[in-house]
């Protein structure tokens, strides 16, 4: 689980290698960068940090790593930030209301901080407790024992209920039905020593699904072809009358 | 004298227990004592029992009173007992319960915003741990779950009630001063077992 990515970042001449938890979601790779260059999160140089988190996220995609969604709202969060920081200053604005567009950013980069922080407080609680033994601990293991202490006759009968659910599974699939242009064809020929004229419609109002109808229509087209039936436009009533040659 | 007998009558329950006994449940057993009394048998059994320095230890974990060992014994048992479950989480886990211990009731969304990342399958685990409880929904548009802190979330960080946490402005106090590489003070700084030392510094600040 500790797969940790190496982040190679060209900044300010210098190379910077980092080894960069992925785990850690967005707010954890920005705050490992900071943290790791022992910048000043109250005044962090977001150039230098944006182009190390993206080319964190480049070498991510270079390792085939799928990158969560939230990753890349930080990434544009990060170049809108930067973009900010180049318009220049309104000068008719009170220096005291123009907020740094970093603000939020350290906001919410201190909070999490803080809740990494008590995080790193459990753990280290849990290290202990684990350390920690109390009456009946050792006899968990023989609980877990008990559970695969089967008989043959819970076998066979765990054996049938997972039968029984298989088949059930089964019987939920939905069988794609098929049909060929000769059973239509056969179908249609049978269906005309009766009918000497029928309305495509009638097809239709079958409520058949609609393979069945494009087959029959390819049908009647191939019936039209061999001669064995007419095939009549009527304009008025916009259907297909079809009689037998 | 007497005092003495109803001492070790609570010890030899406490013995016996491998879930922390609560006084309520020792009010059930002993009607004819004063709940107060109880209570300061039970003081007066801690004090004398914990005094004596051995192996085993009196701790108040959950709201109840259960005996354990001392973390210093746990190489030895392990050797003795081979093995013990353990249910260590993972960082995302623990991040996910701290947001939870401090803003408890807090809904999903409100955890992912803190922690910049979704993480339902976290809470998914952390229900099946039964380490955090559905505490109802909130009353705002689609009425989002709450989720708090369960009674076996103490039990598994030693905790007798949520009091015993640190408050987060301590956090905030070593962030500012950017003293990150304390010892302890993350999970990378202590991903083996901690030393004697410090888990006697742990256990003092405990008392």
């Amino acid at each position: 689980m500790q797969t940790q990515a190496a982040n190679t970042a060209k900044s300010q001449g210098f190379p910077v290698i980092f080894e960069l938890d992925i785990f850690e979601g967005p707010l954890g790779v920005l705050l490992q960068l900071i943290r790791k260059q022992e910048i000043d999160i109250y005044d962090i140089p977001i150039e230098r940090i944006t182009a190390q988190y993206l080319s964190f996220l480049d070498l991510m995609k270079e390792t085939n790593v799928s990158i969560a969604g939230e990753y890349l709202v930080m990434a544009a969060t990060l170049i809108y930030i930067k973009s900010r920081m180049l318009l220049p200053v309104d000068p008719s604005a009170e220096e005291d209301q123009e907020e740094d567009p970093r603000f939020e950013l350290v906001t919410q980069l201190l909070e999490y901080e803080q809740f990494k922080k008590a995080a790193g407080m459990l753990h280290d609680r849990q290290v202990i407790e684990d350390s920690v033994w109390v009456r009946g601990q050792n006899e968990f293991e023989e609980e877990e024992q008990d559970a695969v202490d089967a008989t043959v006759y819970d076998l066979v009968q765990a054996f049938h209920d997972i039968v029984e659910r298989a088949r059930d599974r089964i019987a939920l699939r939905v069988v794609p039905e098929s049909v060929t242009l000769e059973d239509k064809l056969l179908e249609l020929r049978d269906m005309f020593t009766i009918h000497r004229e029928m309305l495509f419609s009638a097809f239709v109002s079958q409520g058949l699904p609609r393979l069945h109808l494009i087959v029959t229509f390819i049908a009647l087209l191939e019936l039209a072809r061999l001669n064995e039936v007419s095939l009549f436009q009527d304009p008025e009533r916009r259907d297909i009358r079809i009689a037998v040659c | 004298m007497l005092s003495g007998t109803l001492q070790n009558q609570l010890l030899a329950i406490l013995f016996s227990a491998s879930e922390p006994v609560r006084l309520s449940q020792f009010e059930a057993i002993f009607p004819d004592t004063e709940p107060d009394d109880l209570k300061s048998a039970l003081e007066e059994l801690i004090t004398a029992f914990n005094s004596m320095q051995r192996a085993v230890e009196i701790r108040k974990i959950a709201g109840g009173y259960r005996l354990s060992t001392l973390p210093e014994q746990h190489e030895v048992l392990m050797d003795y007992l081979k093995s013990k479950p353990s249910a260590r989480l993972t960082q995302a886990a623990l991040e996910t319960l701290a947001v939870i211990a401090y803003k408890q009731p807090v809904t999903s969304p409100e955890i992912s915003e803190i922690r910049g990342i979704k993480g339902s399958s976290t809470l998914k685990t952390l229900l099946e741990k039964k380490l955090i409880e559905i505490r109802g929904r909130k009353k705002v548009i689609g009425r989002p779950i709450l989720y708090g802190t369960s009674q076996e979330f103490l039990i598994h960080f030693g905790l007798n009630d949520l009091s015993e946490l640190p408050s987060l402005e301590e956090f905030e106090e070593i962030v500012s001063e950017g003293d990150l590489l304390q010892p302890g003070s993350g999970p990378e700084s202590s991903s083996g077992r901690p030393s004697r030392e410090v888990l006697r510094e742990v256990k003092n600040q405990d008392v």
